[in-house]
């Protein structure tokens, strides 16, 4: 099961968030204005498991309308009319539940695990907060809470799944951006409506994270995106940080015994040059 | 119109190429061309390493001495160099208790360490190195103490062998534990970085051997400390050299100040190490070791400096994206 987040549709309104923290009683992080745009969360961390990211770009656009006057043909004038040079950009965040979960294999306590649902939760009896999975992960999701030290993110609402009902984000999501349901089901409603989008003449429509090929095995959470997936600050090709791993041991080991060669070779080098 | 176009005034932007302040030293060859750099507020992509300092730069630079301690130690036990082996052995014990206590201070909690013993994962350096401190830790302070009290000499003997038998392991598996992450500095870096460190390891141990041994015994110390500190630097600029512009943290920064007053420290100590006698030997000691700490201050804040800027982050996958597509397209 997963998330398919359509930005195509996001409204910016912020109800995921909030519901998101009801839901799941995620304590305040602070209420402060960031004055950088209509986005005073910035980011992803332990006390936002949504995130709503508001992108001010000047950017054209094929035309934006305030829907206000009804009498006028809005397809006619959308073939009429110039293309506004401004746009905006907002898209609900979340973490992706990766198929090949860095913050999972780090963990050296076993506090994440793998859910029935094929989510990745954080067992926070377990955590130590050890903080190894922070800088694993590629996306920036989980972080250390202040005053707690352990690691918190989106649990993809487990224990609603397990009471058969979707996460509090998609269920308070009006425009339907944030949909739930099987991931293969998901991918076919995204790729038709990229595809619809781009018939439509938005070219930059494209989806992130959908692919099961993709550095991290494919997300449980995907987005249909509306420009490059930094601008919204996303990385480009994520890639699982334990892909790299046994060329690391290798080299870990192939280190350690240089090591042993070097203080072999220290102590030899005493004999035979027959130093002191 | 382009949407490079800025608005006076305005800090916040999107979509355009922000004008950080590390700037490109001139002269220096990039891996990769200026591609166009964008991203959301100049905001990180990766949240950033909670680690702290003294706690984990100091817990990386700790497990190294000991690890190459032990192996110093086992050395000069078994050529009859007993003031030599004694340091070493004391050396590894102190360096890897107080390694200890900086890992339980950054977890917070004592029994926080426990949790890291309910499993045991090789996906995850740091279960691995939780196993190896527990199997080492004991093997050192066994060794230590039988060097000390003089007592139990076979048992003092075994243990002087077991911890040199982890110490390797010790001194390098903390590279994997930094490299197994996504912050670009340390990941991108992994081929290098268990060199780099267990060099660091081993020019710390020479150092404290210098520093506590008397000049007849102090021989392999130096040949230890040199060959540490020659590995070093190499693996060193060999990284700096390989990550092109994902290496700019290692010399700008908080992170560039430690790793260049490694260098000058490095360097006084090898020289004095190799010419000097009495305390101009001690003295190369003390700069051999602090070398060392400084050189694993400097990888921990080039890490931390790097998971801070989207650059990082974001223009090596935008290269390795638009090579695939070009790879693609022609292919």
């Amino acid at each position: 099961m997963g998330f398919f987040t359509d930005t195509s549709v996001c409204i910016g309104c912020k109800a995921c968030e909030v519901a998101c923290k009801e839901w799941n009683a995620v304590p305040e992080d602070g209420i402060a204005l960031t004055g950088m745009s209509y986005d005073n969360t910035v980011g992803l961390g332990a006390d936002t498991w949504r995130h709503v990211a508001f992108i001010e770009q000047r950017k054209p656009i094929s035309r934006q309308d305030s829907g206000l006057h009804h009498d006028t043909d809005v397809l006619a004038m959308a073939a009429d009319e110039p293309s506004t040079d401004f746009r905006w950009l907002m898209s609900s965040d979340v973490c992706k539940h990766c198929t090949e979960a860095a913050c999972l294999d780090v963990c050296p306590t076993g506090s994440l695990f793998r859910t029935e649902f094929g989510t990745v939760v954080v067992q926070e009896d377990i955590c130590n907060g050890c903080g190894y999975c922070i800088p694993a992960c590629p996306y920036g999701v989980i972080d250390q809470r202040d005053g707690d030290g352990r690691a918190w993110k989106c649990t993809l609402c487990y224990d609603r799944l397990g009471q058969g009902q979707e996460p509090a984000c998609a269920k308070a999501c009006p425009t339907d951006s944030i949909q739930f349901g099987p991931l293969d089901e998901l991918r076919e409603r995204a790729q038709n409506r990229v595809e619809q989008l781009q018939d439509a003449g938005v070219a930059d429509a494209r989806l992130y994270g959908e692919s099961p090929d993709d550095g991290v095995g494919g997300d449980g959470a995907f987005f249909l995106l509306l420009d490059e997936p930094e601008v919204y600050g996303l990385p480009p090709d994520p890639k699982v940080t334990t892909r790299d791993l046994p060329a690391m041991w290798r080299h870990v080991g192939t280190a350690a015994v240089t090591l042993v060669g070097g203080a072999l070779a220290a102590f030899a080098a005493t004999a035979l040059g027959g130093r002191k | 119109m382009s949407d490079q176009e800025v608005r006076p005034g305005r800090e916040a932007l999107t979509g355009v190429a922000t004008g950080r302040k590390r700037r490109r030293k001139r002269g220096e060859q990039p891996m990769v061309p200026d591609a166009e750099f964008t991203s959301y507020y100049g905001k990180p992509i990766i949240n950033g390493p909670v680690w702290h300092s003294p706690d984990i730069p100091g817990y990386l630079f700790l497990g190294g001495l000991a690890g190459a301690s032990s192996l110093l130690g086992a050395g000069a036990q078994a050529t009859g160099r007993g003031t030599l082996a004694l340091a070493a052995k004391t050396g590894a014990f102190g360096a890897i208790s107080l390694s200890l206590v900086a890992l339980v201070h950054d977890l917070g909690r004592p029994e926080r360490f426990l949790n890291m013993l309910r499993v045991f994962k090789v996906t995850s350096p740091m279960s691995v190195g939780s196993w190896l401190l527990s199997a080492y830790g004991p093997l050192a302070g066994a060794a230590a103490a039988s060097a000390v009290t003089g007592k139990l000499p076979r048992v003092g003997a075994a243990a002087t062998v077991g911890a040199a038998a982890f110490g390797p392991a010790v001194a390098a598996y903390t590279a994997a534990l930094v490299s197994d992450t996504a912050v670009p500095a340390w990941h991108d870096g992994y081929r290098e970085m268990p060199y780099l460190f267990v060099g660091s390891g081993a020019s710390a141990a020479g150092g404290l051997g210098l520093l506590a041994a008397p000049e007849r015994e102090c021989a392999p110390a130096r040949n230890l400390a040199l060959f540490g500190s020659a590995l070093e630097i190499g693996a060193l600029k060999r990284m700096e050299h390989r990550l092109g512009m994902v290496a700019e943290p290692y010399h700008s920064g908080k992170g560039g100040k430690y790793l260049r007053a490694a260098e000058i420290l490095s360097a006084a100590g090898v020289a004095g190490a190799a010419l000097g006698r009495g305390w101009v030997r001690r003295l190369s000691g003390a700069a051999l070791i602090a070398a060392s700490a400084a050189t694993r201050w400097g990888i921990f804040h080039a890490g931390l400096d790097s998971a801070e800027d989207p650059k990082y982050t974001v223009v090596p996958q935008r290269q390795r994206v638009t090579t695939a597509a070009e790879g693609n397209s022609s292919g």
